[in-house]
């Protein structure tokens, strides 16, 4: 069983895996997916506490898998706060061994300072939601053919690098050639979108450059959708 | 496709904060200018900046602002002034000007707007303030909240790090207003719960440093977003230690049932991150140690007090109408800042 919860504030992701784990057959391993370390160790926390085996992996810095083994049902704390007064010192026990079990998946995150600000959960991060980037060439300004895909690889390149990422880059015409395999800017784009930034390229003209199925990044998207995002923009950047 | 309809309240108040160990690590790379008659400023972390004036007056300013941790606008604007004000408080200061700070979404419907700062206003009143104006931003999301200034004794400011050894630790709110938030937010909260949390946030420190200015205080701050534990670690610094006892901690009843349920935080999870190899705990249940890193919107004071007159202060604090307590005492440096049993 695989739970998606990327995107989902907390504690909504420790919740729906905690009813999941309820209703799953003992043994079934539950795969929850978020898209923060704090939202792991907060899983991890879950089932230290209901006594069950987990297991975390770090795919990116905006993906984790937290694995967690659904208990038989007789696990130390399943039934709510009844197990309160039973155990005090069981309790404690597992606080502690969750805490150490912190500190290792802390310490194993060499960036765990960017990913604290990047974090979307419960705090401000860096995109700016009403930024819109629209792309539709795969060419910078006017001139130089070659020169024009240098300056836009670059300019997407310099995107990932500012202080406030846009809410969404629209790509459309000659820039949905950007998000598609073969494409020079791929690795930044996917990176843009690892930070959460909607990456949308229009469908139609995937399908008139014969490009349907080569998109490599983000989602296809339709003029209506271009049109909402474009009107809707707080700031619309066009290179 | 339709248009998302703006949500108010998405889960804010004070477990809106960034983070301690993020917030450090920034605020180290700031340079520091030195000035005299700065008497606190960012270096021991306290809750509002005191400065000098003449030699029987000093100013305390402060700001704090964050998004809604309620529903009900006119509740959040008075929780978010009562939580601004209380820097101030923290300080032994006395209320006298603030500005409204406030982002709020085109697309909304300003009477909103107008219900949050009526909230905020009459908090200002209540604390004995004049509400002199303010500056508004466009925003995707709605946020409130004050700059306040103050005024103080120079000589008599409450330092959050003054604290001494055998002083007692009194604490003037309830702990778990982030637990109850964040149930209320996925539906789960009881009423009783609610308005016992609404309560605690919206009522001024005011009345309880008033209380705490009559006796022997040392040290004192207010318990917000980095939970009761980070801010105690700040008080004590490297000097002191202190002996928490769990059964006298003031908490809402319903905690340790949300607690099971997981209504936690990201925040409560950092508060964790950042002070738990300081922390003891001693045949602690998992609701204590949740509750005692839950991040606070419009916490209590926490004042550190001659022992002798612990008893008495805690007397004349229980006419307020909240739980409180003393929760523990401060002690000699040991292996840990703080141990909880």
């Amino acid at each position: 069983m695989r739970l998606d919860e990327r995107g989902k504030q907390c504690p909504l992701p420790v919740i729906e895996a905690k009813k999941a784990l309820e209703k799953a057959e003992p043994g079934t391993i539950v795969e929850v997916v978020v898209d923060n370390e704090i939202a792991v160790q907060n899983l991890k926390k879950l089932a230290s506490h209901k006594g069950l085996e987990s297991t975390s992996e770090r795919i990116s810095s905006q993906e984790f898998v937290v694995s967690i083994q659904a208990g038989t049902g007789d696990g130390p704390v399943q039934s709510g706060s009844s197990g309160q007064s039973a155990g005090p010192g069981k309790n404690g026990d597992a606080g502690q061994s969750v805490m150490s079990g912190q500190g290792a998946a802390v310490d194993s995150g060499d960036v765990r300072g960017e990913q604290e600000e990047g974090e979307i959960s419960c705090q401000p991060d860096i995109r700016d939601k009403g930024m819109v980037v629209v792309l539709s060439s795969d060419q910078m300004g006017q001139g130089d053919e070659t020169l024009g895909r240098l300056l836009m690889k670059g300019f997407v390149y310099a995107l990932t690098k500012q202080d406030k990422l846009p809410g969404t880059v629209l790509l459309y015409n000659g820039g949905a050639r950007l998000s598609c395999q073969g494409s020079d800017s791929l690795e930044d784009l996917k990176e843009l979108q690892a930070q959460g930034v909607e990456i949308l390229t229009c469908g139609t003209c995937l399908n008139h450059y014969g490009l349907g199925e080569k998109l490599a990044v983000g989602a296809v998207t339709n003029m209506y959708e271009i049109a909402e995002r474009m009107s809707g923009a707080g700031k619309l950047v066009r290179p | 496709m339709e248009r998302e309809k703006p949500v108010f309240c998405k889960g804010g108040g004070c477990t809106a904060k960034l983070g301690p160990g993020a917030l450090r690590r920034v605020l180290e790379q700031i340079p520091k200018v030195r000035d005299p008659n700065l008497l606190i400023g960012y270096d021991s972390s306290d809750d509002a900046a005191v400065y000098r004036l003449s030699d029987d007056l000093a100013i305390v300013q402060t700001l704090d602002f964050f998004p809604p941790m309620v529903e009900d606008p006119y509740t959040f604007g008075q929780i978010a002034a009562a939580n601004a004000l209380s820097d101030v408080y923290a300080m032994g200061g006395e209320v006298k000007t603030a500005l409204n700070i406030v982002c709020f979404p085109e697309s909304m419907d300003l009477n909103i707007l107008g219900q949050i700062l009526l909230g905020g206003s009459e908090k200002v009143r209540e604390a004995g303030g004049v509400l002199a104006g303010g500056h508004s931003i466009a925003d995707q999301d709605v946020k409130y909240g004050l700059s306040v200034t103050g005024v103080i004794h120079p000589d008599r400011v409450f330092a959050n790090n003054g604290c001494r050894e055998g002083d007692v630790l009194l604490l003037t709110k309830p702990l778990g207003v982030g637990i109850v938030c964040t149930a209320s937010r996925v539906g789960e909260a009881s009423q009783a719960a609610m308005d016992l949390a609404v309560k605690s946030m919206s009522t001024l420190n005011k009345y309880a440093a008033e209380i705490v200015k009559k006796y022997r205080t040392h040290g004192c701050t207010d318990v917000t977003g980095f939970g009761f534990l980070a801010h105690l670690c700040e008080m004590l610094g490297d000097q002191f230690s202190a002996e928490i006892d769990q059964r006298a901690i003031p908490f809402i009843p319903e905690c340790p049932e949300y607690v099971e349920e997981f209504y936690l935080t990201a925040a409560g999870q950092r508060n964790r991150n950042h002070v738990q190899d300081k922390v003891r705990f001693v045949d602690c249940s998992f609701a204590v140690e949740e509750i005692l890193y839950d991040a606070q919107t419009s916490g209590g004071l926490l004042v550190s007090m001659e022992a002798e007159d612990g008893e008495r202060a805690l007397e004349e604090l229980k006419t307020l109408g909240l739980p409180c307590g003393i929760v523990g005492r401060v002690v000699k440096r040991g292996a840990e800042a703080v141990v909880v049993q």
